[in-house]
């Protein structure tokens, strides 16, 4: 029996489908492999929400939004404000310890006091605020888009804080 | 004595008591370096060890599974500083007497082949770590924690034991220089040893009257710049990264009196009783001034010592003037440290406007 042999043409057709096969099949991998470096849930915080009228905050550090949006909303001397709660350090997330009444970060010992201002530990700055505004329905929205940072003499910015 | 140890177990007077003992290690390296030490030493710290043990505090940091890895670290180290000691000990004093190190007698000179000699060996070597590891997977479970949370962290917030003299580092560093710089000058400065030191003696033999600016600066920085670091932040640091003794329970408000200054409040305020500067380069003036002096200005001062012409001479201007560089960098750790505990000075360069801190 003569021994079938490929002629020119049809060996360049099986290179062609063996080469589309061979792409399709990578592309495919490389594409799960990218959906995979995605996470399936996202637990970033909104980066804006509101939080409530100011009438609803007594003086002192409000704890409420600090698990769901990583803010602390503080009274202090007629201001109502929304503290970050990354550390300015390393970012991590400092602890507000109510008896010694400062934030505490526990991973290299920053502390802040409640206005958020530095004072031991290797943090070189203050804690940001976040912009703060009233919905005409009494509500403060609070935008973490946009910071304010006292070493820049930010915190006097009205947008930065709300008087009570 | 356990309030004691507590105390002297506190960084600030630990850290010139573990230098000292490492300098007296060094300078007497020949008691150090011998097998009767070694046995005086073993028969003092295994009831030390075992008193320590007794303590429920200390037991409890030290079987924390996180921490198992460090125990057996701390055993390993101390054996493996003493042994090449002893190795070194005992040839220089054999090149004192004119003869050549042990390495070098014929019996040590034999060559074996690979195969069969140093494949087995390895094969052991694998089988063995398996089964350790094996072993030790099945004894400890894996601490894991609840799942990855942006608005909360751990406290205290550890970071893996072999990152921990970096999370010490931290400390005193802005980010920047301790988290960047820092290990990229470790990194860098380790690759460059074999360019830097143009030493051809201890080739092949342990020694240390050959080498003892080499051997003495990276012993330094290991042990105690790195070690040393470890060792305080895996059983020293509880939460908050607030100093806790060995046998001190973990009080979540332990009270630390600490408030930091910078260098610039320190000039305008304390000293010049002044208002701060509104130029930010006028008000850090002092402290980059220093920094200059401390960079640019030592280099040149070392170049008067007798050390620094010696080191000159041998190793050429680029190789020297590398070799500085590495060692005053290596240098900035402990004096901002020792600045920190006496002074409570936080940063000599702030300029938190332009994210510098030095």
């Amino acid at each position: 029996m003569a021994k079938q042999q490929l002629n020119r043409r049809e060996f360049f057709s099986f290179l062609t489908v063996g080469w589309v096969a061979f792409t399709a099949a990578t592309a495919g991998l490389l594409s799960l492999a990218f959906r995979f470096s995605y996470p399936n849930v996202n637990f970033e915080p909104e980066m804006e929400f509101l939080a409530g009228g100011p009438s609803e905050f007594e003086a002192g550090v409000d704890e409420r939004y600090k698990n769901g949006f990583g803010v602390w909303m503080v009274k202090q001397d007629g201001k109502l404000f929304a503290l970050s709660n990354i550390c300015t350090h390393l970012g991590c997330i400092p602890s507000w310890m109510p008896a010694e009444k400062k934030f505490k970060c526990p991973c290299h010992g920053s502390g802040y006091y409640m206005s958020g201002i530095n004072f031991e530990g290797p943090a070189p700055r203050p804690l940001e605020r976040y912009k703060v505004s009233l919905t005409p329905e009494g509500k403060i929205r609070v935008d973490k888009t946009k910071v304010y940072r006292y070493e820049k003499g930010e915190w006097n910015n009205p947008n930065s804080f709300i008087s009570v | 004595m356990k309030h004691f140890i507590n105390i002297i177990a506190d960084p600030i007077f630990s850290f010139p008591i573990f230098s000292l003992l490492f300098f007296a290690m060094i300078k007497w390296y020949r008691v150090v370096g011998t097998k009767k030490f070694a046995w005086i030493f073993l028969a003092i710290s295994v009831p030390v060890t075992v008193w320590f043990l007794a303590d429920p505090q200390f037991i409890k940091i030290i079987l924390w599974p996180d921490n198992i890895p460090i125990n057996i670290l701390v055993i390993l180290i101390v054996f493996l500083t003493w042994f090449p000691l002893y190795k070194a000990a005992e040839n220089d004093k054999r090149l004192e007497q004119g003869l050549e190190p042990v390495e070098a007698l014929p019996e040590n000179r034999e060559k074996v082949w690979a195969w069969p000699n140093l494949v087995y060996t390895e094969l052991f070597a694998i089988i063995a770590g398996t089964i350790f590891l094996v072993v030790w997977a099945i004894i400890f479970k894996a601490p894991l924690e609840e799942p990855a949370n942006p608005t909360w962290a751990p406290n205290p917030a550890k970071a893996p034991w072999y990152f921990l003299g970096l999370q010490e580092m931290l400390v005193y560093f802005d980010p920047w220089m301790a988290g960047v710089v820092l290990p990229g000058l470790i990194v860098v400065g380790l690759i460059a040893i074999p360019y830097l030191d143009t030493n051809p003696k201890g080739n092949g033999y342990y020694c240390f009257q050959d080498r003892k600016f080499a051997i003495t600066g990276f012993l330094y920085g290991w042990l105690v710049l790195w070690i040393y670091l470890i060792i305080v932040g895996t059983f020293l640091r509880g939460p908050n990264w607030t100093f806790y003794g060995p046998f001190e329970y973990w009080d979540f408000h332990k009270v630390v009196a600490e408030y930091n200054v910078n260098l610039s409040e320190f000039l305008w305020l304390k000293w010049l009783n002044t208002s701060m500067p509104k130029n930010i380069f006028v008000r850090e003036a002092l402290g980059i001034a220093l920094t200059f002096a401390y960079l640019i200005g030592l280099p040149f001062i070392s170049l008067k010592t007798k050390f620094g012409k010696d080191l000159l001479e041998k190793v050429g201007t680029m190789r020297y003037y590398i070799v500085i560089f590495l060692v005053i960098s290596m240098g900035s750790l402990p004096i901002k440290m020792v600045l920190r505990w006496l002074f409570s000075l936080k940063y000599i360069v702030a300029l938190p406007e332009i994210e510098l801190n030095l």
